[in-house]
């Protein structure tokens, strides 16, 4: 594999700084438990790949890497997250006995034999470079191509982006099975209840004059917690803070003279 | 330094997220991982293009990038359902059909 076409160094020195934090984001990917880590370790990622894509002269596959991808894929990925997934946790444990093993020896097999047919591949000549490809400049040889040779295929991928967007709508589209119940029958299900201990409302979070916010339960009367005052989605986070430590007991009470 | 190099990303890279779509339960990560293995081909057609001298490769991979588009908005869009009527991301528990 000797290649006629060189390349500069400050490309290699990009390459072999980027690549190895490339795949070391994606492993991360693989192994941090949130799913919200791992959309931010995808965003690198494809953002790394832009830089690729830019440094072998796709300059227009760069930018449209960086504008669909991490701006309007990863988005979408992180409002979905934010709807679904945030307070749901994702179990490492294992459904499937040994899955785990069996994928990383399936994937040890698999990568090995891409990587040793890449490495025994030979293109029979030497590797051309772009330079004679995009004379016009990357975009306008590239819009040459797409709106002659590549024309029907064009139109044809403009009609399943239509298409998928009708999709999603339908799917997503959700329609009321039980009418929404009204202001009236809200209060009289409160009264008419079980119990009326939620009929004046929820009580509000935080404990007056020493840790006003929402992150730290109520204290009731007999100074116990009232669970019922902090939001389920903080508790399912594990950002709940322990209200013992701002009960009146533990209030240093002793008065030091200030000078 | 040659351009294969870039291949030999592209496959660490494909192999990444094929291993995380077997192993990761939580169906927002699985997509992202299919993700991951639509862009290492992306970069394997994008260098492939280079080595060839032609913009073909660079077409090919533009086409992928509008069909993954169309892919994760009509995937999540499913995601949304299921979780509507399951109350769960985790592909495990959409098993209707084994029962």
């Amino acid at each position: 594999m000797n290649s006629t076409l060189t390349i500069a160094t400050p490309e290699a020195v990009m390459f072999w700084f980027l690549a190895p934090l490339a795949i070391a984001a994606a492993l991360g990917m693989l192994l941090v438990k949130k799913a919200v880590h791992s959309a931010i370790l995808l965003a690198w990622v494809m953002i790394t790949l832009a830089f690729f894509y830019i440094a072998q002269g796709a300059l227009f596959l760069g930018i449209v890497q960086v504008v669909v991808y991490t701006g309007a894929v990863m988005m979408l990925f992180l409002f979905i997250l934010m709807l679904v997934g945030v307070d749901s946790s994702d179990s490492l444990t294992e459904t499937i006995p040994g899955l785990r093993a069996i994928a990383v020896t399936a994937a040890l097999g698999f990568g090995g034999l891409l990587i040793s047919l890449i490495g025994r591949a030979s293109l029979g000549r030497d590797a051309a470079g772009l330079s004679g490809a995009s004379e016009l400049g990357n975009v306008e040889s590239l819009a040459r191509l797409l709106f002659s040779t590549y024309v029907w295929p064009f139109e044809i991928v403009s009609a399943l982006l239509i298409t998928a967007a009708l999709g999603a709508m339908v799917l997503a589209h959700h329609q009321r099975t039980v009418a929404r119940p009204s202001q009236r029958e809200q209060a009289i299900n409160r009264f008419r209840g079980d119990s009326l201990a939620a009929a004046a409302g929820l009580p509000g979070p935080g404990v007056f004059a020493r840790h006003n916010a929402v992150d730290v339960p109520a204290l009731l009367p007999d100074g116990t917690p009232a669970p019922s005052s902090i939001s389920a989605t903080l508790e399912a986070r594990g950002d709940v803070l322990d209200s013992a430590s701002f009960q009146l007991d533990n209030i240093d009470t002793s008065i030091t003279e200030e000078k | 330094m040659n351009p294969y190099n870039y291949l030999y990303v592209s496959a660490l890279l494909f192999t990444i997220g094929a291993v995380g779509v077997v192993v990761r339960r939580n169906a927002i990560v699985v997509f992202m991982c299919v993700e991951l293995m639509l862009n290492a081909c992306n970069l394997s057609l994008v260098t492939f293009s280079r080595i060839n001298g032609t913009l073909d490769g660079q077409v090919v991979a533009f086409f992928t990038m509008v069909v993954a588009a169309c892919e994760v908005v009509v995937g999540l869009a499913i995601i949304v359902t299921i979780y509507r009527s399951r109350r769960s991301a985790s592909i495990d528990d959409a098993s209707l059909l084994k029962r």
